[in-house]
């Protein structure tokens, strides 16, 4: 008997079909893992199960849980099951938590008002549950605000408000997709081991085929709404009866080909030098006159870039590699040190004494939804950042210029009148190539540039980039916390820690025998879809 | 990824359309041209001339010959609107372009260069914020004597913390951004960053706040007339009009229903016109009407 049974489930938004006949169930202590790419209806299967859908949402066919029909179930019921029977995590815990409540406030509420417990012993239920998620009272008193806590502590809060109640079955929604590596690790064995000690069900939703592999029994994969595949994790992949699956499991381990670029080496033999920089912030005022020490986000970090070379920057989050980009791009001013871009110092410099380097180097951000002004055409988007050029292009000119490195980048001369909204978030990030290769710069540095991407696009987006290597000796410096892309597309890689650059190689032998601590804890949480799914059949026999 | 339909360049027939099917711009425009045309009109004629009292026509509701009746001197309510609106608009509208004019430069600066002239402009702005607002129209006022210009100054200088405030607090919310970063790494400096990024995005809240300064620039004109310091008799104004009718407000409801209207009518109408502006020069909301 199956604790979730959702048969023939469909999903309108006025007419816009969302999800098409789905059918999936989950037994009792069982983890079931729900992949798919951005849009495929994941995240809205999840909300019709705890029927909060949008209300403009109109559900066909039946979801039945422990007995109860959902769809049909009153707003009393469904409270009564919401936080009791059903729990669930978001992905993102930076908005996924009250800022003005404390952290045993928030997780002691549930407990109250589904048990009627009094104040003092939901408090006590609270902390033994905090404690259980790795936030003991010593360390993490139960008056804390989330703002107090790291973005992995927060996410422990997260769980534990879900799991207070022992639920029978917990919903996770991408929740390890906003954490480092080392994070993603951590999470999802407290997630695992939450599971099995309780005997809860678990629908894990991800987009990462290696993260699901690793903790989902069975596995169902979504595409614009309608069922791809479904059955044992490790089988289904293997086998990959269906394009689709043997696509994403592809992509999501392809590695571009790589052809060595085509440098003139021109000009000073190293194309960025950094010596000994230094960042540091003024620390959180205590009072009046006094301030604590203040913070190192780069501490005495040195590194050379030659013209044409791929570096991967890679760390954990927070420890200091945006803020080193920055610098590089002359953002941010470093606190000491040096850099040279050229072999001309960009440090304390004024913006019109800069624009020589500016033109030379250029940026692509993550986020392919906040990077574009949404109230200009791509035309003046992508034409940016031509005003650094010592010859203004007229207006011919310009157009010309937008089309060649629109057509550059894959997308076409008629898409210059659009606006960013219309296009998806991988022609987004396409884009923000274009804008940063029209002035034909020495120097790209991206910071992670594909980990808002789905797999299949940011297999393609790693292609144009290893294309664009090669077609303009362009060198890349990538600010990455994932692995797979350092390993697809960087020659050497540098490994900061807390402000330091602590190995650096190249990326193949640092990323196979890493020697530092960072590194290696790094390697051994990333995630990897051969591996997992290897285990899980030496597992199975 | 499916590419939309091929793409041209628009025309100005096409935005021309676009705006005649957006309802709140037509009715904010179509209100908006009558109060206008009202006030042009008056210049070469009203119904009646307001500037001689005829005591026999004294309150008189509504007729034939008087639409809007008369008040307590014999005058024809119509016209003293038609001759009125001239003076609310103009002064409500300078002002509201006195307060922008300055506060939005000052907000947008304040944002831009943060630090300590973020923190003393806005701390003026507080000084000026808090400072009774009436108190310092009577002293302008009273230092270069009472007129509709002075009030003009008056009443702007109170709406340029106004206007600082909400350009302050939208051009933060847009700095952090990460196209401002691009555009910082594309070489541009923060006025252009400013005039190209900024102003765009919050124009919107600029544009809601304007309206809303606007109709309280009609009161306050109003509050200034009523202490003898604004517009000066025999010439009326709609908050003048309004404040005289208000001890008769039992005997001859219509002198206050009016004028009332007036206002009503024309803060609805460039609410509407704004809410349609916006509307139409915003991208996102393009194809989907």
């Amino acid at each position: 008997m199956s604790l979730l049974a959702i048969e023939k489930l469909s999903l309108k938004i006025g007419s816009l079909p969302i999800l098409r006949d789905i059918d999936l169930s989950i037994a009792p202590g069982e983890v079931l893992g729900l992949v798919g790419e951005s849009g495929s209806g994941k995240s809205m299967t999840a909300l019709a199960i705890m029927q909060l859908a949008p209300a403009s949402a109109r559900a066909k066919g039946r979801i039945t849980f422990d007995g109860t029909d959902i769809l049909g179930a009153s707003e009393q019921q469904m409270c009564a099951l919401r936080g009791d029977d059903i729990g669930m995590i978001f992905q993102e815990p930076m908005t996924a938590l009250n800022p003005v409540k404390t952290i045993g406030e928030q997780v002691a509420e549930g407990i109250r008002w589904h048990t009627r417990a009094s104040r003092a012993e939901a408090e006590e239920r609270a902390k033994k549950i905090l404690d259980r998620v790795g936030l003991p009272e010593q360390k993490f008193a139960l008056s804390r605000y989330p703002h107090e806590l790291s973005g992995g502590q927060r996410q422990r809060v997260a769980i534990a408000i879900a799991c207070a109640l022992k639920p029978k079955l917990l919903i996770a929604d991408e929740p390890t997709t906003a954490l480092d590596v080392v994070l993603q690790a951590q999470i999802l064995d407290l997630l695992k081991e939450l599971v099995s000690e309780n005997k809860m069900s678990l629908l894990f939703i991800s987009h990462d085929l290696a993260v699901v592999t690793d903790m989902a029994d069975r596995i169902t994969i979504l595409r614009q709404g309608t069922v791809i595949a479904t059955g044992d994790t490790a089988q289904t992949l293997s086998e990959a009866n269906h394009p689709y699956t043997r696509q994403l499991a592809l992509a999501s381990t392809h590695v571009p080909a790589r052809v060595k670029p085509h440098v003139d080496n021109t000009g000073a033999d190293n194309l960025l030098e950094v010596s000994n920089i230094t960042r540091e912030y003024p620390g959180r005022r205590r009072s009046l006159f006094s301030r604590s020490e203040p913070v190192r986000a780069v501490d005495n970090v040195s590194l050379t870039m030659k013209p044409g070379a791929s570096v991967a920057l890679v760390g954990r989050s927070g420890c200091g590699k945006s803020t080193l980009a920055r610098m590089i791009l002359a953002l941010d001013t470093p606190t000491s040190g040096a850099i040279k871009f050229r072999g001309m110092s960009i440090t304390g410099r004024s913006e019109a004494d800069l624009k020589p380097a500016r033109r030379n180097m250029q940026v692509v951000f993550q986020d392919p939804y906040g990077s574009f002004d949404p109230r200009h055409t791509v035309e003046r988007l992508v034409a940016e950042p031509l005003h650094l050029l010592e010859r203004r292009p007229d207006r011919k000119e310009r157009r010309n210029m937008v089309a060649r490195a629109l057509h550059e980048v894959g997308l076409s001369r008629s898409d210059m009148e659009k606006y960013p909204h219309e296009f998806s978030g991988g022609q987004r990030q396409r884009l923000s190539i274009a804008r940063a290769i029209i002035t034909r710069p020495k120097l790209i540095v991206a910071d992670e540039p594909v980990s808002a991407l789905d797999v299949s696009i940011r297999a393609q987006i790693l292609d144009l980039f290893a294309e664009l290597n090669h077609k303009l000796g362009v060198a890349y410096l990538f600010i990455t916390h994932d692995l797979t892309v350092a390993r697809a597309i960087t020659d050497d890689v540098l490994i900061m820690h807390e402000g330091r650059i602590v190995e650096r190689g190249k990326t193949a032998q640092v990323l196979d025998q890493p020697t530092s601590e960072a590194a290696q804890a790094l390697v051994s949480a990333a995630p990897d879809l051969h591996r997992a799914i290897a285990r899980r059949l030496q597992e199975q026999g | 990824m499916s590419d939309a339909a091929p793409h041209r360049e628009e025309t100005f027939g096409d935005l021309v359309g676009r705006a005649l099917a957006n309802r709140s711009f037509v009715i904010g425009l179509f209100i908006t041209l009558v109060v206008a045309g009202m006030a042009l009109v008056s210049f070469f004629w009203t119904p009646f001339d307001v500037t001689r009292l005829i005591v026999a026509d004294r309150m008189q509701p509504p007729s034939a010959a008087h639409w809007f009746g008369t008040d307590h001197f014999g005058r024809d309510v119509l016209s003293m609107i038609m001759l009125g609106a001239r003076n609310s608009i103009a002064v409500a509208l300078v002002a509201v372009v006195i307060g922008m004019g300055i506060g939005v430069p000052l907000g947008c600066w304040a944002a831009a260069r943060g630090g300590w002239i973020d923190e003393a402009l806005m701390r003026f702005n507080d000084v000026v914020f808090a400072f009774p607002a009436l108190l310092s129209a009577i002293m302008i006022t009273a230092v270069f004597g009472p007129s509709a210009v002075n009030a003009i100054i008056a009443i702007g200088i109170f709406n340029i913390p106004v206007f600082a405030r909400v350009a302050r607090a939208g051009a933060l919310s847009i700095w952090p951004r990460e196209y401002i970063l691009a555009a910082r790494a594309a070489g541009k400096n923060k006025t252009r960053i400013t005039i190209e990024h900024i102003l765009p995005n919050i124009a919107n809240l600029l544009l809601v706040q304007g309206t809303i300064q606007f109709a309280l620039g009609i009161l306050a004109e109003a509050a200034l007339s009523y202490v003898g310091l604004g517009t000066q008799p025999p010439m009326p104004s709609w908050g003048r009009m309004l404040f005289d009718a208000q001890t008769l407000m039992m005997v001859a409801p219509w002198l206050a229903l009016f004028p009332g209207c007036a206002i009503l009518l024309t803060v609805l109408g460039l609410n509407l016109l704004g809410d349609g502006i916006s509307d139409i020069f915003d991208p996102r909301a393009r194809r989907r009407i």
